[in-house]
């Protein structure tokens, strides 16, 4: 193993670094910020004269002289008829000897994160505020992470303090009846970073893949604090077993790779191994949930050697499973695409037709896509051209575009009168 | 979700704000009216769904080019001659079409003309499920 860089030492330093601040202080808001000059700090500093002893010892007892001068300086400024003195008794807890470093017998990284993906916290926002004091990254790799100037990510962030403060919210652990929802709020949030950086791995610039990279990392250190929770295991075993396939998604002029046609040497064997096994181990100890049937799903996946080679039967029953504890139109959808590849794909568009009157999917391209490639299937090729031309017209992903268009230029290749008007599908 | 929300208008002249300038507007319509922007200008910007905003110069600066067969032609005005013209943009970053639409609804100029608003294409691939 190679030494962590000082990125790596800081960033996992963040969040037990403004635990230890905020435990001490309370003034989670002040704190944050007093964190994030310490590690621009550190960095700067660190890198001319090495890396100190107690790196956090170092990192905890910079932010700490920068949250008192910031407290000194406001109060100065509300009462200065007064000696700051006199009104600054936090002063008795800050007297910080060299051993000054967070408290190591816990970890408060889990504490944080119920704070920063507090379901009072629009999703952007959480998101933002979790890579910023958990993730320890800067606002400016944030925005650029999600293509937005750092001003409207620094509004996103400061937004969600204020809500923090606003709401009273503490840097507590919920109480025991809460704490369910709390995590599940937690795991979505994480869930929708490795979502924005999976997605983005595919037709852009290599700014943006870190996201996944961070989402895996931050659900590993959740991950090691509640091993014995189902559902945060599946959602990492869903992350690695979704992520094994990246290199393999994307085709040298950026366009998608779909799961069949995908160079399965190029999946990451390890992370389908440990995915495997997390998953495994969650579905023999621990009450079922979305995450965990997913994973299970993409296990399936992962384990054929060659497409052919998939257990559709299989996919089919969790996709049923899935469909019952947590129904949606976007489950359905790929209920349908299994029951195509596991019986016909007139089995899978009966499975469709309970979706047409659904507002929620009619419209949405995925639904045409879908569609279309189960006509495809089916033999009729112009009613599939239809479909890909309804879903090329709805979506707004270049890459999906481009596929689509590029199915639709092979399908009508192949079938010479076929425009794709309802006359000729007629 | 990145929309852009296009701001048409046709002022008596071309100034920005442009609802500001449009005719039979009173001065306590005006001032209600700018404040009206103001505000919406505030929310979007503290909750960080602003992600910029251009104002455009008058119509009468614009140069439409092709090229045709014989090479580029260039005319001066808008593409499209209409009463209406872009007067300028945001982008907004925000959570639904829906909410974009609602953005769109509290621009003063949609009152004079249209605010439309346009999905922004991402350059990436949607989710895989």
């Amino acid at each position: 193993m190679t030494e962590p860089s000082v990125e790596q030492l800081l960033r996992h330093a963040a969040p037990k670094v403004l635990s230890a601040l905020v435990r001490r202080h309370g003034y989670f808001d002040l704190a944050e910020d007093c964190v994030q000059e310490a590690l621009f700090a550190a960095s700067v500093q660190w890198a001319t004269d090495g890396v100190p002893d107690d790196p956090e010892g170092w990192l905890v007892r910079v932010a700490n002289r920068r949250l008192i001068d910031q407290r000194r300086s406001e109060q100065a400024r509300r009462h200065r008829e007064l000696r700051v003195a006199e009104l600054e008794p936090a002063d008795q807890l800050v007297v910080t000897g060299a051993d000054t470093r967070p408290d190591s017998g816990r970890d408060d990284t889990l504490a944080l994160l119920f704070l920063c993906c507090h379901p009072d916290l629009p999703p952007a926002s959480g998101i933002a505020l979790t890579l910023r004091a958990v993730g320890g990254l800067t606002t400016a790799q944030i925005a650029r992470a999600f293509l937005v100037p750092e001003a409207t990510m620094a509004q996103r962030i400061s937004r969600a303090k204020q809500r923090i403060r606003g709401a009273g919210l503490t840097f507590t652990m919920p109480p025991p009846d809460q704490i369910e929802d709390r995590l599940r709020a937690v795991l979505r949030v994480l869930y929708l970073i490795f979502n924005e950086g999976y997605t983005a791995s595919v037709g852009t610039d290599l700014q943006r893949i870190e996201l996944a990279d961070e989402a895996v990392r931050l659900t590993r250190q959740v991950y090691a604090l509640r091993p014995d929770h189902g559902e945060v295991t599946g959602l990492l075993a869903l992350m690695l077993l979704t992520d094994a396939r990246r290199a393999a998604r994307g085709g040298p002029d950026g366009e998608l790779i779909p799961l069949a046609q995908q160079d399965r040497s190029r999946w990451n064997g390890a992370y389908i191994r440990e995915g495997t096994a997390l998953i495994e181990s969650a579905l023999d100890n621990a009450p079922i949930g979305p995450y965990q049937i997913q994973a299970a799903i993409a296990a399936v996946h992962d384990e054929a050697k060659k497409a052919e080679d998939t257990d559709w039967p299989q996919i089919v029953e969790l996709y049923k499973l899935l469909n019952r504890i947590s129904p949606s139109p976007v489950v359905t959808l790929n209920y349908a695409v299994a029951v195509a590849m596991a019986q016909s794909a007139l089995a899978g568009l009966e499975v469709l037709e309970s979706l047409e009157d659904d507002s929620r999917i009619r419209d949405h391209h995925r639904y045409h896509a879908v569609r279309g490639h189960l006509l495809d299937m089916a033999g009729d090729r112009c009613g599939a051209v239809k479909c890909y031309r309804k879903a090329a017209q709805a979506t707004t992903s270049v890459p999906e575009q481009r596929y689509l268009d590029a199915e639709i230029a092979r399908l009508t290749r192949e079938t010479a009168d076929c425009d794709g008007s309802p006359r000729a599908a007629g | 979700m990145k929309y852009m929300l296009a701001i048409y208008s046709n002022p008596l002249n071309w100034a920005h704000p442009t609802f500001r300038h449009q005719a039979g507007v009173s001065d306590t319509e005006r001032a209600m009216m700018q404040e009206q922007f103001d505000r919406l200008l505030e929310e979007i910007t503290d909750s960080g769904e602003l992600v910029s905003g251009t104002p455009l110069a008058p119509p009468g600066l614009t140069r439409t080019v092709r090229v045709g067969d014989q090479g580029v032609e260039t005319t001066d005005g808008p593409f499209a001659e209409m009463k209406e013209q872009l007067a300028g943009y945001f982008i907004v970053d925000c959570e639904s079409i829906e909410r974009a639409a609602a953005l769109a609804a509290r621009f003063p100029d949609a009152r004079f003309a249209a605010v439309e608003v346009r999905p922004i294409m991402d350059l990436s691939a949607g989710a895989e499920m």
